[in-house]
């Protein structure tokens, strides 16, 4: 079977390089070859032309924004946008001018990044991290005294699955193939169904993943990708750098974010109707920015949509352990399929996974992978060209990726603290969230689903008219208005809900969960007095 | 009836034209081969730490510290970790928000991003701009950026060098974009002429063709040149006279084994040792040393990263890109880019702090860090001759000398015989070729056709990397190997070589 794959790929391999060679629309051969297109001296023209009528002093250079890929200038993402900007000002000034604010620091609410805002790291996992990355310490005596023991067991069996125990090396594109075995065991465990190291793709940090497959899928904006809204704007910042189009489907808000397939089919129709050819269907399970689970009978429905319209699922699961109330539990769309009956020949799934969420958050170390499966060797070919394109992820964030799929077992030395580190930074969330939750429902006008999963709140805010008005006349976004004069007032940065989607005419703004419990009340009552002002300014 | 979600034919047309050779056919064959026992020497990545190179001792401390900084707390510490790698674990530790774990700035660490500034500085004797240099998942990710950011569409041309390092070709193939090649003299050891750049963008611009950058590799990857602080001045001109960016690949300017055209800094020596000093010439340096018009206008981006050097730190994914002359709107938006990738990962951006601030004199580390750098590019600058001398005393092989990067580049003149075979096996014919070099001796090496070459010539790619002391057991295999090739392939017409 292996070699069969191989083979084939070959064939691919020899197949597309003659193309390259006869056909090679793209590499201008020495030898002139007419090219499809404006005759030369109209083309120089219009090249001309665009240079003399850009203004800006720096017109004669190659590269102005007048010049740079109109998908780039396209593509927006809020959680690192003008607000944070602000933010980052603010924090500067705050140094020297500490008296003129109405506060003494900047609380990022504004992205998922734990460990920025205090959380500790897992001690078990970055044990072993330090080991292999300077693997001498294993031959030193006094190592015992400083680490676990299983962490030194974990890090040499480590070391052993990488080729000449070279951390430093380049890996297999896909990554090191004893860190994919790792993994694929640990999802089977998760699962329940086997899982495939081949299938395993490790990246760095699940966002080139979600990149790698929009520029798979996406040839021109003909090509629609169906994502929640409101989403992550990873998703509608891919789909515009890779010039596709996002269909949009609403979750609602009433039921908790529900996702409706009605809603799915509606729009699935809708695009189809315009010409669109809808490739993919995002899910984001648990939700961002909504925090929603999903039941598994809905799952199971997503499921047969995709199966019956031919789409890709793209399931995004960084958040598969946050899960915050007793009556939601995460399943994987993998096993849903798989409990459906469903084998690799009857849908195409790819589940993204990520270390910078759940209990370890670790955002800094970029590791993540997609479990591709439904694809074929031809498919699957493509995928790992482009990501050998890339060479490959970063090691520590690879084996990062394998230690939070396979975390110590009862009976490892570090077991009990591992247990007490996981239980108290995952209880913790849930105390923050709820807290949250309830400060934010007791403000007038906000109304917030509560947080069943992720890092998020995302509270909605009945603007009254006159705020609306006030923030028409800034020309800002009213939701948008409403977070800088938060930023403004008590220092916390969140994002509005406009730089996730929302349904027209209403507002929300995204929180993390994320600041540490001794800050919460703190920013509960900012939050709640700075409301109480704001709405006493512009009430109707 | 269900459709099919993915088939092949529906994939983006620019992923499917993408070609990487680096990671291809000869590659998964010896990979199979592996599997299957045989031992394989893998010379087709510059992946020097895969091949044995043992990593640099002190920045491996400085990181493993970084990774477990409750270890910092600890009074046994002392006992494995010396004094001044504990002390640059707290200087990074107090640089970042959060240590490893937390996202950075998404541009980098603002403080390894001055210490990547400061070290412009005192290597070209001009002052950098930290805001102006972002740290990237590698170079690979930065050359990927930059290049989504200046091709449009198919109209859009990159003008790279022939033979290439394939990521250019991939990521322009991947972009939508046209590559414009522009040949190297393979004659004049691989020399670069500003004469045939005229000709490649007066061509391009004839079929409609909007050439917007040009791509430079100094040292050359694969051909292993060192650029002229001339022949870069002409081409600073060329770029000032055709509007083009130029993307300066200079991820191997620590990788010079000539003597003729090092760049040594000229105020340096108080505070950085001989090690770090060696230097090719850099284009950022040349461009201020022009001044106006081309110190203004041209733009600059230029590339760096840890895996090559004497670092070979490969597996950590750091790099950064600094740019010069890029509009403050435009470099908003290539940031903008990147914070979609939120962040690179940290720990690279350590390693790159602590390659651009290596120990210095005086400092615990810093003789044992001088040995091991110096033992690393010394060793490398032999194997570098050892393989240009063996290529060519092998029958029906010329290389030029490797004056920099990991690479040996030969040209394998192949009979007309051979080519006819290679053609009755369906396989391009160096292609061919390196599949049964490898068969029979286990080299894996990347056949010449995918870095592009002149038509009807014929090379291949190996690294300098494998270990000094297996050098001249490989060079022998490969000779025998050759040898035997030649004789089997022989015919009475003279070379392929038109």
């Amino acid at each position: 079977m292996r070699r069969f794959l191989i083979n084939q790929a070959k064939g691919l391999v020899d197949h597309s390089r003659r193309q390259h060679h006869h056909k090679s629309p793209s590499f201008l051969s020495p030898q002139p070859r007419p090219l499809a297109s404006s005759p030369p001296a109209l083309s120089r023209f219009f090249s001309s032309t665009s240079e003399m009528s850009a203004s800006d002093s720096t017109s004669s250079l190659p590269v102005t924004l007048d010049s740079i890929n109109p998908k780039v200038l396209k593509c927006e993402y809020a959680v690192r946008g003008e607000i944070v900007n602000i933010a980052q000002k603010l924090q500067e000034d705050l140094k020297t001018n500490k008296d003129a604010y109405p506060f003494d620091e900047i609380i990022y609410c504004n992205i998922g990044n734990p460990q920025s805002l205090g959380q500790l790291p897992i001690k078990f996992f970055r044990e072993v991290l330090a080991l292999c990355d300077h693997a001498s310490l294993l031959d030193e005596s006094e190592t015992h005294g400083l680490f676990s023991t299983d962490s030194i067991d974990r890090a040499w069996r480590i070391l052993d699955h990488i080729p000449g125990r070279a951390t430093g090396a380049y890996s297999h594109s896909q990554g090191i193939k004893g860190l994919r075995d790792v993994i694929a065991a640990g999802i089977e465990a998760r699962d329940g169904f086997p899982a495939d190291p081949n299938d395993i793709f490790l990246t760095d940090g699940a966002s080139p993943a979600v990149h790698m497959m929009m520029q798979l899928l996406l040839s021109s904006e003909k090509d629609g990708i169906l994502s929640p809204i409101p989403q992550y704007p990873l998703y509608s910042a891919s789909i515009a750098l890779h010039g596709g189009s996002l269909v949009p489907y609403y979750l609602d808000e009433a039921t908790g974010w529900g996702l409706e397939i009605s809603d799915l089919k509606k729009q699935l129709e809708e695009a189809r109707s315009k010409g669109i050819s809808v490739r993919a269907l995002v899910v984001i399970n648990p939700g961002n920015p909504t925090g929603q689970v999903l039941a598994e009978e809905n799952q199971r429905d997503i499921v047969n949509f995709c199966k019956q319209e031919g789409l890709v699922l793209l399931a995004d699961e960084v958040y598969q352990e946050n899960v915050y109330v007793p009556d939601k539990k995460f399943h994987s769309f993998k096993k849903v399929a798989r409990s459906l009956g469903y084998g690799e020949k009857d849908i195409s799934l790819v589940s993204f996974q990520s270390v910078s969420k759940g209990y370890y958050g670790e955002c800094g170390k970029r590791g993540g992978y997609m479990e591709v499966t439904g694809f074929t060797s031809d498919v699957r070919e493509q995928i790992y060209k482009m990501a050998s394109v890339n060479l490959c992820s970063n090691i520590s964030g690879q084996i990062l990726a394998s230690l939070v799929m396979s975390p110590p077992k009862p009976g490892d030395d570090s077991y009990d603290s591992y247990m007490a580190e996981r239980d108290g930074i995952l209880s913790s969330m849930a105390k923050r969230a709820k807290t949250l939750e309830d400060a934010l429902n007791s403000l007038e006008g906000v109304t917030c689903n509560r947080a069943e999963g992720a890092m998020y709140l995302f509270p909605r805010i009945n603007l009254p008219q006159k705020a609306i008005e006030a923030a028409e006349a800034e020309k800002t976004a009213p939701d948008a208005f409403y977070c800088k004069r938060l930023l403004n007032a008590t220092g916390v940065v969140v994002v509005p809900g406009s730089g996730f989607g929302q349904v027209p005419g209403t507002w929300h703004f995204r929180c993390t969960i994320l600041p540490q419990e001794d800050k919460i009340p703190a920013i509960v009552n900012r939050l709640t007095e700075f409301h109480k002002s704001f709405m006493d300014e512009f009430r109707n | 009836m269900s459709l099919k979600a993915l088939d092949y034919e529906s994939l983006n047309e620019n992923v499917k034209n993408c070609q990487y050779a680096v990671r291809g056919e000869l590659y998964l064959r010896a990979s199979e081969l592996q599997k299957e026992g045989k031992k394989i020497i893998f010379t087709n990545v510059g992946n020097p730490h895969a091949l044995g190179q043992k990593p640099l001792t002190f920045p491996r401390q400085v990181v493993s510290l970084c990774q477990a900084p409750f270890l910092l707390d600890d009074p046994n510490v002392g006992m494995i970790f010396p004094a001044d790698a504990i002390a640059r674990a707290k200087h990074y530790l107090s640089l970042t928000s959060g240590g490893l774990g937390a996202y950075s700035d998404s541009r980098g660490l603002p403080g390894v991003r001055k210490e990547v500034a400061e070290f412009i500085e005192r290597r070209d004797g001009y002052p950098s701009d930290p805001e102006l240099i972002f740290l990237t998942d590698g170079a690979s990710k930065g050359v990927m950026q930059i290049l989504n950011c200046v091709i449009r569409g198919q109209k859009d041309g990159i003008l790279v060098p022939v033979p290439q390092y394939p990521l250019y070709s991939a990521t322009i193939s991947l972009l939508g974009g046209t590559l414009v090649p522009y040949y190297l003299e393979e004659s004049e050891n691989w020399g670069l002429d500003v004469n045939n750049l005229r000709q490649s963008v007066a061509q391009a611009r004839s079929q409609g063709i909007t050439v917007r950058a040009m791509v430079i590799i100094n040292p050359g990857n694969p051909t292993g040149q060192c650029l002229s602080e001339a022949n870069i001045r002409e081409i600073l001109r060329f770029c000032c006279d055709e509007r083009l960016v130029l993307l300066g690949d200079e991820v191997y300017q620590q990788n010079i084994y000539q003597d003729e055209r090092p760049f040594i800094s000229s105020k340096k020596v108080t505070t950085m040792s001989f090690i770090v000093l060696h230097f090719i010439m850099n284009v950022a340096k040349v461009l201020m040393d022009m001044g106006a018009p081309i110190s203004k206008e041209v733009q600059l981006i230029s590339f760096h990263t840890v895996s090559k050097g004497y670092w070979g730190e490969c597996g950590q994914r750091g790099g950064y890109f600094e740019m010069t002359n890029i509009p403050p709107r435009t470099v908003e938006e290539i940031y903008k880019v990147a914070s979609i990738a939120l962040s690179p990962n940290v720990s690279a951006q350590i390693f790159m702090g602590l390659m651009v601030s290596p120990p210095k004199p005086g400092d615990i580390s810093y003789d044992q860090f001088v040995r091991e750098s110096k033992g690393i590019l010394e060793s490398l600058r032999r194997r570098a001759r050892m393989m240009t001398d063996g290529f060519n005393s092998c029958k029906n092989v010329v290389c030029n000398f490797t004056e920099g990067a990991m690479y040996s580049f030969p040209q394998i003149k192949l009979p007309s015989k051979a080519i006819q075979a290679a053609k009755q096996a369906g396989k391009v014919p160096d292609v061919f070729y390196c599949l049964k070099l490898l068969e029979a001796t286990g080299i894996s090496t990347v056949p010449g056709s995918g870095f592009g070459q002149k038509e009807g010539v014929f090379h291949l790619r190996t690294t300098i990397l494998p270990a000094e002391e297996e050098m001249p057991e490989i060079m022998d295999s490969f000779k025998k190997f050759n040898d035997e090739f030649m004789s089997q392939y022989a015919d009475n017409f003279g070379y392929s070589r038109m």
